[in-house]
């Protein structure tokens, strides 16, 4: 790890002011990704500015429509929360099972997806359900947000401070971890609400991605026997030392009819 | 040794360890608890290319970085006249040569060889401040093309790795009868033949290495703290070869260390570095790996691969065994590298079967990745994989059951000369393959696959009837087979005037719970407290000489020497008692921590003996010494061979291809246990690893590049608590006669036995001939559909 300065500040604006001053900052929203990435002096910015001091940025809010999770409430917190087990159970179980519970511990939602790592579970969720992820300037929707591997609608110091999910019907959510990292090495996010059915695949693509044929398929007859023969396009899938784009491409297809099979059990 | 009542805290008794409380509280000692005043550190630059020559390197900005005292190259290395690393074993081809390779430097001078290999050291005040000078030394590579395949290495058009072992081969090596094997093939009945691939495996101690040197210009000693397996081995080779220091001016101290597995025995050049630095630095010099470090240095393990074929009569009785085997060296032999897969491989290939005929052929080849070296098993679980694999799938192809297809062929007269050198000394291999059947209910084993069927899962059973060498070993036995050193044991036991006893052993512990077990022995011949017994290791200041721990040979080897020091002590202590007790020596009694007057009342407590014993009152002095110290060196008769089976069950869901181990039975015969819950432990232990081999785990390199692909956590993936099922473990017990303990040793039978049983249970439950380690859900996946 390269030398720092790290910053605690109270407030988005005293945010803002640091954003404007510091050289090279990066803002620490857990820090699960980047510590790691710091550690191997795969980054060195110059300053750390750490949001779990701003005040509004931790907790969940559920009401009769939406479940609101504030950008810096940590995995475990939205996996033990009863109200969002009674209102998006598959989201609890879905962050459930990140990382381990260090990880689940210091790790953030909002952290989670303004990495947008290809491989992380929570973009997933929110490409699904139809997320609104809110920003300290707007509100941008799941579909306009997620650009591909490590990229997001985000602009420049922009910061996320709540992702507001709408509570569905139903949802299940299936992950296939890759064996050493546990990260999502398929993971498929199935819902069936106001919106129709909406299927989203994270781990196999070069990023977040729904899979239309299968919502299509689903939103005639919603069995797992619908999606027989529907695959996903194994040449655009990711492939690398622990599995091939066809076999990743084979998962969605399991994954997704495990989802819907646990939707109707 | 098998006394009938176990003593509480005795031999065989399931004493808690003694060294638990210290490690769970965080108050253990390891290398980088330790600091010493004045300390800088050390970061080394290590090459970023598997193959390349070293053609300038500039370290002014290094230099003048804050904090920087040295940057130290393979220039001063040379300057000093310091030696390489060296192999301690040398092995010869079948022409009669001695094994081929380059010099292995401290830190490079020409080339580099492997992506790691270490180019130069810089020393500053802090240890961020030395890596971030480290960054800082500019380094002219010319690179070169490079090999990371055994399959390639041979390649007339290969990249060279040394100049002096033309076609990167090291050896050709043989063991057994090749005439007598070939005859045989030509009367076979069947000839089963399989193509085996043993993957390449990262170590991943909990503790990365770590080291600090320490030289005092008063008296011209060095001080080394680090994590090594074997200080006074560490001590020999770096005074003796290195020159690093001479004997008496070494002091080499290995305080608790946190793992090994085989990789904390050799000598590195990090270790080395930090010993020679501190004289030239002026200053402590302390080094600790970081994980990704430890990837790309630490010595790697297994990579074979190996052609195989068995012939069998027409009544299913084995013939003969024909190995070919390629074995992956990595860039340059590390202490034992040569030894691993010739004399600690190939002669265990005879398995628990009487077979009459053994030819096998091991070529060792030169790559440019990292150091291949002893790894938990070292040779025998390579050896176990080819002959299980082999035998489930010959019992398969001739339509017999694979368990009667090992009954037909065990060996069941002992003592039995194999062909392959090794002479078994006792067993009972249908003991264990019965007990093994009985915990795992294999009569119902259908029952169990038609219920899995039901639910859409594949299950299948696999058998691995493995047997080890252990307890290594008589040292004329290793010294004919090439071993530069002796592989007895010594044990110094210091009663003091008090009755409390220390134990100084030249074995090292470093997770086996030698604290525990060896003050059980001493607890149980004494009849005193296990509080009142110090076990002393790991220091060659106060250890006057030992050979360290790997090979399960601390039980065999290094208690026994305890037990022959105890014998000592007890025959002087009698002849003291005699003269105190105003009897004769013949009419003294030790029993229970008392000397009694046979058919009296009078007697002593031991401690009481240990008193007169220092203050020599009350016996001649002129003829037996006072105080009550003994030592002994121990050179054992034999090897053990641990012998035993594993059975495993698993699951395979063919829509994602996760394998599953639903259940896992081992039955080991270990001879006389100690204390059965640290055997269960090892055995836990080492089965987690066999299983990390079979499923898991895989060191890969980018055959392009040769950069180390898996070279973190994040891809390299270790065994878990959750892919794990609940290990059944039973034993059998045939004492082993070589040793007065009757002990065999427990430490890397799980590694050894349990990969085959694995691999034979996914073929079985995907009705296929063979897959590759590790079965990775994809490649499980692929053999289910067919793919």
């Amino acid at each position: 790890m390269y030398q720092f300065e790290y910053h605690r500040p109270k407030s988005l604006d005293e945010v803002t002011a640091l954003l404007a001053r510091c050289e090279n900052p990066k803002i620490l929203a857990g820090g699960m990704t980047l510590l790691a990435t710091m550690k191997q002096r795969l980054a060195a910015p110059s300053d750390l500015i750490d949001l779990q001091d701003i005040a509004g940025m931790t907790g969940i809010s559920v009401d009769a429509k939406n479940v609101a999770i504030g950008a810096m409430t940590p995995h475990h917190d939205v996996a033990t929360s009863r109200d969002v087990a009674g209102a998006i159970p598959a989201l609890a179980f879905l962050a459930g099972r990140i990382g381990d519970p260090l990880v689940r511990h210091r790790g953030t939602i909002g952290g989670s997806i303004a990495n947008n790592d290809p491989s992380a579970d929570y973009p997933s969720a929110c490409l699904a359900l139809g997320a609104t992820i809110v920003t300290n300037v707007r509100e941008i929707a799941a579909d306009d947000y997620f650009r591909g591997m490590f990229e997001t609608a985000l602009k420049e110091n922009e910061i996320i401070t709540r992702i507001i999910f709408p509570i569905p019907q139903r949802a299940a959510y299936q992950k296939f971890p890759n064996p050493a990292s546990r990260y999502a090495m398929v993971g498929v996010f199935v819902v069936k609400g106001a919106n129709g059915v909406r299927v989203a695949v994270t781990g196999a693509g070069p990023g977040v991605f729904r899979m239309t044929a299968m919502e299509a398929a689903l939103a005639k007859n919603f069995t797992s026997a619908a999606l027989e023969g529907i695959a996903a396009p194994a040449e655009e899938m990711l492939q690398d030392m622990h599995a091939s784009s066809e076999y990743r491409a084979a998962l969605i297809g399991v994954m997704a009819k495990r989802a819907v099979a646990a939707m109707l059990a | 040794m098998s006394s009938a009542i176990i003593k509480p805290n005795g031999i065989g008794a399931a004493a808690p360890r003694k060294e638990d409380y210290r490690f769970i509280t965080g108050n253990g000692h390891y290398t980088d608890d330790i600091n010493r005043p004045g300390q800088a550190y050390a970061s080394f630059v290590r090459s970023p290319h598997a193959h390349a020559t070293i053609d300038a390197i500039d370290f002014t900005d290094a230099l003048a970085a804050p904090g920087v005292l040295a940057v130290l190259t393979g220039k001063d290395v040379a300057a000093d006249g310091l030696g390489g690393l060296i192999c301690g074993w040398l092995v010869h081809s079948k022409d009669g040569s001695p094994m081929k390779t380059g010099a292995h430097p401290i830190l490079a001078l020409s080339h580099v060889r492997y992506v790691g290999d270490h180019v130069a050291v810089v020393i500053a005040e802090t240890a961020a401040q030395a890596k971030d000078a480290a960054e800082l030394v500019n380094v002219s590579y010319g690179e070169l093309p490079s090999v990371t395949a055994v399959a390639e290495a041979r390649n007339p058009a290969a990249p060279q790795v040394h100049p002096e072992a033309p076609r990167n081969t090291c050896f050709e090596w043989e063991l057994g009868d090749k005439a007598a094997t070939e005859a045989a093939f030509k009367t076979a009945a069947r000839i089963i033949s399989l193509d085996i691939a043993n993957n390449r495996l990262i170590p991943n101690a909990m503790e990365p290495r770590a080291a600090i040197g320490e030289y005092d210009k008063g008296t011209g000693i060095y001080t080394l703290h680090t994590t090594s397996q074997n200080p006074h081995v560490a001590r020999l080779v770096l005074s003796a070869f290195v020159g690093v220091a001479p004997e008496n001016k070494l002091r080499v101290i290995a305080p608790d260390v946190g793992g090994g597995f085989g990789s904390k025995i050799f000598i590195y050049s990090e270790e080395t570095v930090c010993v020679w630095a501190s004289k030239k630095a002026g200053r402590p010099v302390k080094w600790v790996a970081d994980r990704s470090e430890s990837f790309v240095s630490d010595a790697h393990g297994r990579d074979h691969q190996t052609h195989a074929e068995l012939a069998l009569d027409a009544n299913g009785k084995m013939l003969a065994l024909r190995v070919k085997t390629i074995a992956n060296l990595g860039a340059y032999l590390q202490l034992f590298s040569a030894s691993v897969p010739t004399y600690l491989y190939a002669t265990l290939l005879s398995g628990q079967y009487d077979l009459p005929a053994i030819y096998c052929e091991v070529d060792g080849v030169l790559t440019h990745t990292a150091p291949v070296d002893a790894y938990r098993g070292a040779g025998r679980p390579e050896a176990t994989y080819v002959v299980e694999r082999l035998v489930e799938t010959a019992a398969r192809e001739i339509g017999m059951d694979p368990a009667e297809f090992r009954r037909r062929n065990f060996i069941r007269k002992f003592p039995h000369q194999t062909p392959v050198i090794m002479a078994y000394d006792v067993g009972d291999y249908e003991a264990s393959l019965n007990e093994a059947c009985r915990l795992i209910d294999y009569a119902n084993f259908p029952v169990r696959k038609r219920e899995a069927e039901a639910r859409g899962m594949r299950r299948g059973i696999g058998f691995s009837a493995y047997i080890e060498a252990c307890g290594i070993a008589p040292s004329a036995a290793v010294g004919s087979l090439g071993a530069g050193v002796g592989l007895w044991e010594s044990a110094e036991v210091r009663v003091n005037p008090t009755g409390s006893v220390e134990v100084l052993t030249g074995a090292h512990s470093h997770g086996q719970g030698h604290e525990t077990t060896f003050a059980q022995l001493v607890s149980d011949r004494l009849g005193i407290p296990i509080e009142n017994v110090e076990i002393v290791h790991g220091d060659t200041d106060k250890v006057q000489f030992g050979m360290g721990t790997y090979g399960s040979r601390s039980g065999a080897v290094g208690m026994s020497a305890i037990q022959l020091a105890l014998d000592k002590i007890i025959t002087k202590a009698r002849k003291i008692a005699a003269h105190v007790l105003e009897a004769g020596e013949g009419d003294i009694v030790f029993e229970d921590g008392r000397f009694t007057v046979a058919g009296t009342d009078r007697g002593m407590a031991f401690a009481e003996l240990a008193l007169q014993a220092y203050m020599g009152h009350k016996f001649p002095t002129s003829e037996i010494e006072p105080g009550l110290k003994e030592t002994s060196f121990y050179d054992p008769t034999n090897f053990t061979f641990p012998a035993g089976c594993h059975i495993a069950e698993v699951e395979i869901d063919p829509g994602t291809g996760t394998v599953r181990v639903v259940k896992f039975v081992a039955v080991d015969d270990f001879g006389n246990i100690i204390n059965p819950m640290i055997v269960e432990g090892q055995v836990h232990g080492g089965v987690a690893q066999g299983i990390g081999q079979a499923l898991l785990e895989n060191a890969v390199y980018d055959p392009q590049t040769g950069q180390l692909l898996s070279g973190s956590f994040m891809d390299y993936c270790m065994p878990r608590a959750d892919d794990l099922p609940s290990f059944d473990v039973g034993v059998t017990v045939t004492p082993a006669p070589s040793n007065p303990l009757g002990v065999k040793g427990c430490g890397e039978a799980g590694a050894i036995g349990s990969p085959p049983a694995i691999i034979n249970a996914i073929t079985d439950a995907l009705g296929i001939r063979d897959i590759a380690m590790p079965v990775t859900p994809e490649r499980a996946w692929r053999a289910a559909n067919g793919l």
